[in-house]
Formats: C-alpha cells, sequence, structure tokens
C-alpha cells in the first residue's frame, strides 16, 4: 500500500513539474537581461531586472507606428475577454429562453439554425468571414474583433440543457403568481442560473482573451492589437537581430498568461462545472 | 420540452433576434460564400471571377503539396491526441488514487490549461531554441543535432510536444471528474471481487470511463485539427516553405499569403466534410449517452 502511494505520488510530481516546469522557467527567464539569457540559457531562479524588463514592456510604444504599449493590449485583450463573454451570455440565455420556454412556429427551424453553427469552426470558414466584416467595414473595431466570435452555438447550447432541467412547477406557480415572461425570466431564471453563468463566464473569457487567429487577421491598425497579437509581432521583430530580446518576449508571455490562469485558478469549482456540464 | 410553456406572437422572436442576427451575418453568409466562391477562379487583381466547376477541387486533392500536408495532418492528429490523452488519462488515474495533495496537483495542471496556444508556441520556441533552447543542449548529449525551424523532422517534434504539453490539462480535468463520478459501491465490488488493481482498472474502471473517453477523442481531435493554429503560426513564423503546417494552416496560407481565393475556399469546404462527420459522430454519441447514461 505504501509503496503504491510512492509511486503514484512520484508520477503526479513529475507530471506537474512536466507541466508546469516551462511556465516557472518563462517567468524566472523574464526577470533577467537579454543578453545573460543568451550567455547562459533559460533561468530557474529569479534575476534581478523585474522592474525594469515589465515597466518596459508596458509602457514602451513599440511596434511600426510607435502606438501600441503592452498596457494598450492588455486593455485590448480585456474588452475582447469581457466582450466576448458577456455578449455570449445575453446572446445565449435570450435565445435559449426562447427555444425552451415558448410554443411558436418555426421553433424547431430556429433550433437547427443555431445549432448548426456548432458543425464548423471560425478556423475554417475564415476567408469569407473575413471578407464578410471587411465589407461590413468593420475592420480595425471592437464590434470586428467581437461580435463574428458571437455566431457559434456553445452557449445557447449549455443554457439550453440547464433550463430543461429547471422544474416546470416553477413557472406553474409563477405563472398562478400572475408573472409574465419578462419578470419570470429575470426574477426566477436568472437568478436561478447564477452558478451557471458564471460557470459560462469563465470560459468564454478564457476563450475570448485567449483568441489568436481572428485577431491577427482583423487587426492591422497596431491601436487594436491584443496580447496575442503583440506575441506575433514580437517574434517577427526577432528575426536578424543580434541577441533577440528573450526577456521582453517572456515578459509578454507571462502577462498574456497571468489573467486565464489567475481566474481559472481562483474560480476552479466554478471552472471545473462549467467545463464538465457544457461538455465544451 | 416544458408542459407549460409561454405563447406570445412576438416575444421569441425578439428573444432569438440578436442571436439568429449574427448567425447569419458571420456563419451562414461565410459558409455560403466559402461553397460558392471553391467553384471559381478568382481573377488575382480583382477582376471578376470564372466558373471552373469541381477543377479547384481536384486541383487541390491531386497535388503533391496538399497530400503531404494532409499525412502530415493525419500523424500529427494521431500522434497529439494518443500522447496528450495517454498521459491525461495516466495523470488522473493517479490523482484520483491519492488522497494527501490531490487538490494541490490539480490547481497546478489546470492553471497550465488556461494557457493560450501561441503563448505554449512561444514558450516552446524557447525551450527549443537553438541558442537557450535546453532541449536541443540535452538532445546534443544523444548525438541528435536538433533544429527546430530548419529540419522538417525537428520542427515536427517540437509542434507535437508542445500541442501535446498543452492539452494534457484538459483531458486529465475532464477524466478526473469521470473518475469521481463512479460510484463508491461499485468501486467496493469490484475490490471485492479482485484483488489486483491493474485488473480492476482495466476490466471495471475503464469500460465506465468509455463514454468520457470518446467524447474525449472528438474534442482531441477538433483541438490537433484547428486550435493548434496559435502554436503552428508561432513556430513556423510565416516561413512554412519546408516546415511541416497542417490542412488548416495551408487553408490560411494560400487564402491570406497567396490570395489563392478559389483553391482555398475548396480546401475549408473539404474541411468542413471532416469537420461535419467528426461532429454527426459526437452527436450520434451524446444522444446515446443520455438514455442510457
Amino acid at each position: 500500500m505504501y509503496r503504491t502511494k510512492f509511486f503514484d505520488h512520484l508520477i503526479l510530481i513529475l507530471g506537474a513539474a512536466f507541466l508546469i516546469g516551462p511556465v516557472v522557467v518563462a517567468l524566472m527567464t523574464s526577470t533577467h537581461e537579454a543578453a545573460e539569457i543568451h550567455r547562459q540559457g533559460l533561468m530557474l531562479t529569479p534575476g534581478g531586472h523585474f522592474v525594469d524588463t515589465y515597466e518596459k514592456v508596458l509602457t514602451r510604444e513599440g511596434g511600426f507606428t510607435g502606438q501600441v504599449t503592452g498596457l494598450r493590449m492588455i486593455m485590448n485583450s480585456l474588452i475582447l475577454g469581457l466582450g466576448f463573454a458577456v455578449g455570449k451570455i445575453v446572446l445565449s440565455m435570450l435565445a435559449a429562453y426562447a427555444i425552451v420556454y415558448f410554443r411558436f412556429r418555426f421553433a424547431t427551424l430556429a433550433f437547427w439554425m443555431i445549432f448548426t453553427t456548432l458543425l464548423l469552426p471560425l478556423e475554417v470558414r475564415i476567408m469569407p468571414s473575413y471578407e464578410v466584416v471587411s465589407r461590413l467595414g468593420l475592420l480595425n473595431s471592437y464590434t470586428g474583433l467581437i461580435v463574428p466570435l458571437l455566431a457559434s452555438a456553445t452557449g445557447t447550447f449549455f443554457f439550453r440543457q440547464y433550463f430543461k432541467s429547471v422544474p416546470d412547477e416553477l413557472l406553474e406557480a409563477a405563472r398562478i403568481d400572475g408573472a409574465g415572461p419578462f419578470k419570470f425570466f429575470i426574477d426566477v431564471l436568472v437568478p436561478l442560473s447564477q452558478t451557471m453563468i458564471a460557470a459560462v463566464f469563465i470560459i468564454m473569457f478564457v476563450y475570448g482573451w485567449n483568441q489568436y487567429l481572428w485577431p491577427v487577421l482583423m487587426t492591422t491598425d497596431e491601436s487594436f492589437y491584443t496580447l496575442m497579437r503583440g506575441i506575433k509581432q514580437i517574434l517577427q521583430v526577432w528575426i536578424g537581430s543580434q541577441i533577440p530580446d528573450y526577456n521582453e518576449a517572456f515578459a509578454l508571455a507571462v502577462l498574456a498568461m497571468l489573467p486565464p490562469v489567475a481566474i481559472v485558478v481562483l474560480f476552479q469549482s466554478w471552472f471545473i462545472k462549467g467545463l464538465t456540464e457544457s461538455d465544451k | 420540452m416544458k408542459r407549460v410553456q409561454f405563447s406570445s406572437p412576438v416575444l421569441p422572436y425578439l428573444f432569438l433576434l440578436p442571436q439568429m442576427l449574427v448567425v447569419f451575418v458571420f456563419f451562414y453568409w461565410p459558409s455560403v460564400q466559402a461553397i460558392q466562391s471553391s467553384f471559381y477562379i478568382e481573377d488575382p487583381f480583382g477582376f471578376g471571377s470564372t466558373f471552373v466547376g469541381a477543377a479547384n477541387y481536384t486541383d487541390v486533392l491531386l497535388s503533391p503539396e496538399y497530400q503531404k500536408i494532409a499525412r502530415f495532418t493525419a500523424v500529427f492528429t494521431f500522434l497529439v491526441t494518443v500522447l496528450s490523452l495517454g498521459l491525461g488519462l495516466l495523470l488522473a488515474v493517479k490523482a484520483d488514487a491519492v488522497i494527501r495533495g490531490a487538490s494541490a496537483y490539480k490547481t497546478i495542471l489546470i492553471s497550465v490549461y488556461a494557457i493560450a496556444p501561441p503563448v505554449a508556441g512561444l514558450i516552446g520556441m524557447m525551450f527549443f531554441d537553438q541558442h537557450i533552447g535546453p532541449f536541443v543542449k540535452f538532445a546534443a548529449w544523444f548525438g541528435w543535432n536538433m533544429k527546430v525551424g530548419l529540419s522538417y523532422f525537428d520542427t515536427a517534434f517540437a509542434m507535437i510536444a508542445v500541442s501535446v504539453w498543452k492539452q494534457i490539462p484538459y483531458n486529465f480535468i475532464i477524466i478526473l471528474s469521470g473518475l469521481q463520478g463512479i460510484p463508491a459501491a461499485i468501486r467496493e465490488a469490484a475490490a471485492i471481487d479482485c484483488r489486483s488493481g491493474t485488473r480492476r482498472f482495466w476490466t471495471v474502471i475503464l469500460p465506465l470511463l468509455a463514454p468520457t473517453a470518446f467524447f474525449l477523442l472528438i474534442i482531441n481531435i477538433t483541438y490537433a485539427l484547428f486550435d493548434t493554429f496559435g502554436i503552428i503560426d508561432v513556430m513556423v513564423k510565416d516561413k512554412a516553405a519546408d516546415n511541416p503546417i497542417t490542412l488548416v494552416y495551408k487553408v490560411y496560407l494560400d487564402g491570406f499569403r497567396g490570395n489563392d481565393i478559389g483553391s482555398s475556399s475548396a480546401q475549408s469546404v473539404i474541411l468542413m466534410v471532416v469537420v461535419f462527420v467528426l461532429t454527426v459522430a459526437q452527436f450520434r454519441f451524446i444522444e446515446r449517452r443520455v438514455h442510457y447514461g
């Protein structure tokens, strides 16, 4: 018994080290100077340049036009993550409410129209999506960044499943008390769904914050760059430089992963609930 | 469906309107356009387009380059799926077995889940860097002169390693919650009948995990096909010439770098068919699980 537990822990410790190791190394290396990293390789201990490297990455204006700072990119990523999460929750709760709680013609049609979107991820229709957005004049705008990403039914599917599990008696009781559709939604259904909303919010925020391909295509104006777009940028500047700014690249990577990691770790139980119950 | 429902002539349509609008403009319109332009060859200077029937499809499918990329995508998807599922399963089973420290392991693993693919790609790049990469130095001990970004095989190796690293935590979380959903009574009954823990795992626990495993299989295939875009883009840095890339990356290259819209659209449609088949399999399966699970 004792022996098997020892091996279980050994495997778990090795696995955890393999997974978290690169993250720790990235954090540590970002606090050293580029020349030092170039000479000695990646670091496992903290260096003395935490403040100046991060200050530089956060506030220095870089890029081709000299408009974009790390702070600006953090703000854009936040707008994308929050906008996406809120938009997704509002759209999908309303749609799921209509589908589950109303009797109307075309209900089945609407259901299938929405759920077909689960079939094709944005990546396979990326070219025409870009053209549509450009024809609508939405390139380099927050609307163009967020709204096309909302065209998928994951959230609606999730809330539909949840609403279906809400006992019918609640609606019956509410109707006896004279509650209409709006009152029932706002006073009964929304408060009841609080944990679900929190779980979906966390998953969607992380998903939005981590978006890469769409922001890379959409934003040619540097003032709309997100952190993910900035990572592509910093690597492109690299090619041809004598000693690449390893420390700044790592600092950018740390900034890009900090918020989603913090949220997921802090709200772990909600997050796991959302992951396992939404099945996505 | 609900026994009692509201009926209103306007309200349901009003509630559906925002979602429908977004879905129409940003899903149906582009999808129809992709299918349409896959039958045309667009003039590179933007002066109209010519109908060519299925020529784009035959050109793509017969091109040796596309076949090579398709083969790599298949190998890549297979390895990423098998390795990340296998390692996720191993860690989940161990985390389920230990009591002390289980939540600490869980927290560590979950934090890696939240890292975006391009960030994973960037960190991976550093670990496989010519000058500072510890993996390159490690490989050199065994006489392996690793040149990620230059050698096809080495780049493929690094890509797979990073993609697996990024996906293990997700598999771990889902499998662990699947394991914890297995009723204690079943475990106890199995423990009375059979003393060997290994045998119990293969004959009792694993079959009970089968629904979760199948669901994860599809999710992992989708991940390897599409979500690894960020990793690949960061690792090949637009120099796709002799580097391994996946089919989705090829759609992007031909569409945005090569401006070959007809061919890119045809490739999109081919991928649509692949995803369609995968999703139908997933839906049929979820249906089954709802009935018997």
